[in-house]
């Protein structure tokens, strides 16, 4: 063991009466331990909070997690690399672009190989939109919480927007496995780009209406402001990312810190304040969509440039061809015709290719994206197999939910809702 | 916390830096990567983060990896980030499998609190002196260590309308 000083977190002002009851003069024994959760509705999913009350003041927060836990780092051990895409996108369901993309860059970075232009911007494009849908969860959520359900029904109604973009490219409205190792799947059609267009017309005055409703109405104000703060300090020694941490006043951003997928040319700002409580952050996701729609607006100009989607290595790239048939996506006819029936090696290549898949050299590598909710880590092992050997999931939701006892340890038990809204956990990506 | 003056390191720059200490410092894949002994751990982790030049001070993930029939069995992996800098440093420490246990960080840094514990439910590696080793994502009384590679993917009694659902591997209809 060492002498080296420790990093304490930070015990701020006392958080309870001392045991003396006031009025009476008696000494006080009894507190109330109840369980917020697994089902509590503002428990965003299956966290539990054990809560020690004394009155209606928290002395002690415990969170217990795991009610989600699906094994998904073990499962993608026994899968080959292109069906890991389809496991991680279910972690965090609430941004499942940002799981597909950083697991992709890592597994890419093992290949060395990078995806083509044009591929970067969608994979830019549809982040920062994810970005603005996940943002829209956490407000009408948030918003539900708090009593404000005008607020809730606006975030829904704007969300499905989203939805409906993400299905008109993917095909699905979550769980979409778009990102692909070398690429994506497949082109955005043009109608996809129309309504993202039109989304970009009809936005700004909707998150005007938002700030109009809560900016400055005293309710909301009364529920967040000076609720759940978290210092600088405290937050990093948590390790809490992402909007909690840049509302603590610390500008860091994996976009600008260690850009990925070409965010270095585009022109954006990452909002920062300095009050570390619930009131900030809410203001710095509303300023985050903002800049959100300003990178979706340049990838959009961007393109215009038309070039391929997916690597052309062939060792790499997913041999099938898609089209839209009668029946849905599928297998290209012609695709099909030319595996079938004209050439036998193409038959056995793209046999190989969907059994076995790309072989993915020896190494480990950990790829960071910054996904709504922080600083969103692919921790990737080969040895050099058709199969993953460990793949492990840094996922923001997990470690900024250990802030939470911090955060409402010696405040009203009311408070505590405020504070888990405001630190938006998703407990896909807590449980894995 | 504003950005300072200090360029980031190159993982060559970094690698060769933290060399000043720990010999064992590779590069590979533009990330430089530690190996440090146990013994070693906490000491060098002080010395990462509080040295101006490199200034690890953010844990971003603890984690462990599994190598049966190997020696060391174990490596558990820090991933520490500089949030001045914007470089990153992976420090590995290697276990034997009938010895793995490790001195916890979690009064260096608050944050792997939770990583250890969920490593532990995974590995069965015991983080010595950690504040609160109890199960964190697996349930209470869960036996066996689920990510360890001896482990079967659904190795679990299933038991559903009477069948037992056997483990992935040693099924036969599909």
């Amino acid at each position: 063991m060492t002498d080296a000083p420790t990093t304490p977190i930070s015990q701020g002002e006392p958080r309870v009466n001392d045991a003396v009851d006031e009025r009476t003069g008696e000494i006080r024994q009894e507190t109330m331990i109840i369980n917020m959760g697994p089902q509590h509705p503002s428990t965003h999913g299956v966290l539990r909070l054990l809560l020690e009350l004394d009155g209606e003041t928290v002395i002690t927060c415990t969170p217990i997690i795991g009610y989600l836990h699906t094994g998904i780092e073990k499962n993608t051990e026994y899968r080959t690399w292109m069906q890991g895409v389809t496991f991680v996108t279910r972690a965090d369901y609430l941004s499942p672009f940002f799981n597909e993309l950083g697991y992709c860059l890592a597994v890419e970075r093992l290949l060395g190989i990078e995806a083509p232009p044009r591929a970067q911007v969608i994979r830019v494009l549809m982040c920062e939109l994810n970005r603005i849908s996940s943002h829209l969860v956490w407000l009408a959520t948030g918003g539900l919480e708090l009593g404000a359900v005008s607020v809730m029904l606006y975030g829904f109604r704007e969300r499905e927007v989203l939805m409906d973009i993400f299905e008109e490219i993917t095909g699905l409205r979550m769980n979409h496995a778009y990102i692909r190792i070398g690429g994506v799947i497949m082109d955005i059609p043009a109608v996809g780009l129309a309504k993202i267009e039109r989304f970009l017309k009809d936005m700004p005055a909707r998150i005007d209406d938002y700030e109009r409703l809560l900016d400055a109405n005293p309710i909301w104000l009364e529920r967040n402001v000076g609720v759940g703060v978290l210092s600088a300090a405290d937050a990093l020694a948590l390790g809490v990312t992402g909007p909690v941490l840049r509302a603590a006043g610390v500008a860091a951003d994996v976009r600008k810190d260690a850009p990925y997928c070409g965010y270095e040319t585009y022109d954006f700002d990452v909002p920062v304040r300095a009050q570390g409580d619930a009131y900030a952050r809410y203001r710095l996701r509303i300023e985050e969509m903002r800049e959100s729609m300003k990178i979706v607006r340049q990838c959009l100009d961007r393109l215009e440039e038309p070039g391929p989607v997916m690597v052309e290595d062939p060792k790499v790239a997913w041999p099938a061809k898609l089209s839209v048939g009668p029946d849905g996506i599928g297998n290209d006819p012609a695709y099909v015709t030319h595996i079938m029936e004209e050439s036998m090696e193409a038959l056995i290549h793209h046999f190989k290719m969907v059994t076995q898949g790309v072989e993915v050299p020896a190494g480990e590598v950990y790829q960071v994206v910054e996904s709504p909710r922080g600083e969103l880590g692919f921790y990737v092992v080969s040895t050099g197999e058709h199969r993953p050997y460990r793949v492990k999931i840094r996922d923001p939701s997990f470690v900024n939910l250990q802030a939470i006892p911090k955060m409402v340890e010696g405040f009203l038990v009311a408070d505590a809702i405020a504070a888990i809204a405001s630190l938006d956990p998703v407990m896909g990506g807590v449980d894995r | 916390m504003s950005s300072s003056a200090v360029a980031r390191l190159s993982s060559l720059e970094l690698a060769e830096r933290v060399r000043v200490r720990c010999s064992d410092t590779v590069v590979s894949r533009d990330e430089a990567t530690a190996i440090v002994d146990r013994d070693e751990l906490l000491d060098t982790l002080v010395w990462l983060r509080d040295d101006d030049d490199l200034s690890l001070g953010f844990c971003s993930s603890v984690t462990a990896t599994d190598w049966p029939g190997s020696d060391p069995r174990f490596w558990v992996v820090y991933e520490l980030r500089s949030m001045e800098h914007h470089h990153r440093l992976r420090v590995k420490v290697g276990l034997a499998g009938d010895d793995a246990h490790l001195p916890s960080v979690t009064p260096l840094f608050p944050t792997a609190d939770w990583h250890e514990r969920e490593t532990h439910d995974f590995y069965g590696i015991v983080f010595d002196g950690h504040p609160d080793p109890r199960p964190l994502l697996m349930p209470d009384g869960w036996e066996g260590y689920p990510l360890r590679k001896t482990e079967e993917l659904g190795g679990v009694n299933t038991r559903f309308h009477g069948a037992f659902i056997p483990p992935v591997d040693t099924r036969t209809a599909t």
